[in-house]
């Protein structure tokens, strides 16, 4: 019963940590919005927490270079599992506009793996918010696939 | 004997009520900035869901001092509905908080150092006024004793109006509320992450959790106090000074710890001796 009960809140309550690999800004933004009445995603429990340690998503944006590559690894390593990563933007997808750069290592599954990838320049309010919904249900299906 | 069933029954649904309690206190807070909030149960997902993570912790010490602040919150909540000491539940609910900051300090991290030092200032802030405020609970009633504060035949608000409002001002340092929060904010991201819970993760977060949640009901139990006869006088003092905390919890931003201290302490005296003077001289 207890199991249950853990499982019902794995998928009620996903805490965010957001970590900015060097966007532009445009995806955070995007991110922030989220959170305004308007699309208000505590609704689903979600809090964008600052702290690995409590948190059960990262959501990266940006191009991953060589330099932050180790603290995206670090940040990774610090969530106690189960944890889900989403990649976002054209940036954080394949390093975007960027790719090109000498510095750029490309996308965020580079280093760490990811789950989920929301697509966009930046990504929609609503996009973000499907993404973190897809995660959700892969977390549902690896439950039921562990009974 | 009823009253040992009485308080064990209560240390069994304090989590309940607490956990209720937060969850009414974020939907609120939603309906307060007109967005949707999450559902009531929602503290309860988030405990249950910690519950369920992998075990991550700095050293063994986290663990001792997260089960003694467990521990001695729920002791309080088992005190207070036994009728025992007021002063006796003090220095419990002291020697939790106390471990409390020492499973953040036994860490490296900065941030938890940072959070460490402002609870521990936190603590400093209002420890005197609790104690002001059992003294003079005390002074009006003649014991120390819960069972005989319930037995007291008027509300103490008559008396003791400027008491409470200083007990308001420990409940909202106490509730980690703004603009009191300054050693665990859920908004401080940039500034000190969650300063003293940074390094408790996981399972010990969810017990730490709980452990709040035996605080809110001792906290408003200790409200209760001041009305104590009747039931619906009683109901309705907790309600309007809930909802008043979690007003001001909106409507004001985070200070430094150095207002906090100045402001608090000199309000807090101010009121205790305007209080007590008015008991002497009436
Ligand atoms: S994907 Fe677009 S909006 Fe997002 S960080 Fe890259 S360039 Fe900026």
């Amino acid at each position: 019963m207890l199991k249950d009960w853990i499982n019902k809140g794995r998928l009620k309550s996903p805490w965010i940590v957001h970590f900015d690999c060097g966007s532009c800004n445009g995806c955070d933004i995007e991110v922030l919005a989220c959170l305004t009445p308007i699309y208000d995603v505590e609704r689903f429990g979600i809090i964008n927490i600052g702290d690995p340690k409590h948190a059960d998503v990262l959501l990266v944006t940006g191009t991953v270079n060589h330099r932050n590559k180790h603290v995206l690894k670090n940040i990774y390593d610090q969530m106690p599992s189960p944890k889900a990563v989403i990649a976002m933007g054209a940036c954080g997808l394949s390093g975007g506009v960027f790719r090109e750069a000498y510095n750029v290592v490309g996308g965020v599954d580079k280093v760490i793996p990811v789950d989920v990838y929301v697509r966009g320049c930046p990504p929609k309010p609503e996009a973000i918010i499907d993404g973190v919904v897809h995660a959700l249900g892969k977390v549902k299906a690896a439950l039921e696939a562990a009974g | 004997m009823g009253k040992l069933l009485l308080a064990t029954i209560a240390v069994i649904l304090a989590p309940v009520i607490g956990g209720l309690v937060a969850g009414l206190d974020r939907k609120c807070t939603a309906w307060l900035q007109s967005r949707v909030g999450p559902p009531i149960l929602q503290p309860f997902y988030d405990v249950f869901k910690l519950l369920g993570k992998s075990p991550m912790m700095m050293n063994p010490w986290q663990i001792l001092t997260v089960w003694v602040y467990l521990v001695s919150s729920m002791l309080t909540v088992f005190l207070f509905f036994l009728g025992s000491d007021l002063l006796l539940m003090f220095f419990v609910l002291t020697i939790g908080a106390v471990f409390f900051v020492m499973g953040a300090l036994s860490t490296q991290s900065p941030y938890a150092q940072v959070g460490a030092q402002r609870e521990l200032v936190t603590m400093l802030t209002y420890e005197p006024l609790i104690i002001l405020v059992f003294v003079s609970i005390a002074m009006v009633t003649g014991s120390f004793k819960v069972s005989e504060v319930f037995t007291y035949g008027k509300p103490l608000l008559y008396q003791l109006p400027l008491m409470f409002v200083v007990l308001g001002y420990a409940l909202t340092i106490k509730l980690r509320k703004s603009p009191f929060d300054i050693s665990a904010c859920h908004h401080a991201h940039q500034e000190i992450v969650r300063g003293v819970l940074t390094e408790y993760s996981g399972p010990q977060l969810a017990l730490i959790e709980i452990a709040h949640w035996y605080d809110v009901v001792f906290v408003l139990g200790l409200c209760a106090l001041f009305w104590a006869t009747s039931f619906w006088g009683c109901a309705i003092l907790l309600v309007v000074t809930y909802f008043a905390e979690l007003v001001i919890d909106n409507v004001t931003a985070r200070m430094t710890y150095k207002w906090m201290l100045k402001t608090v302490w000199g309000w807090g005296l101010a009121l205790s001796v305007l209080n007590l003077l008015w008991l002497y001289a009436g």
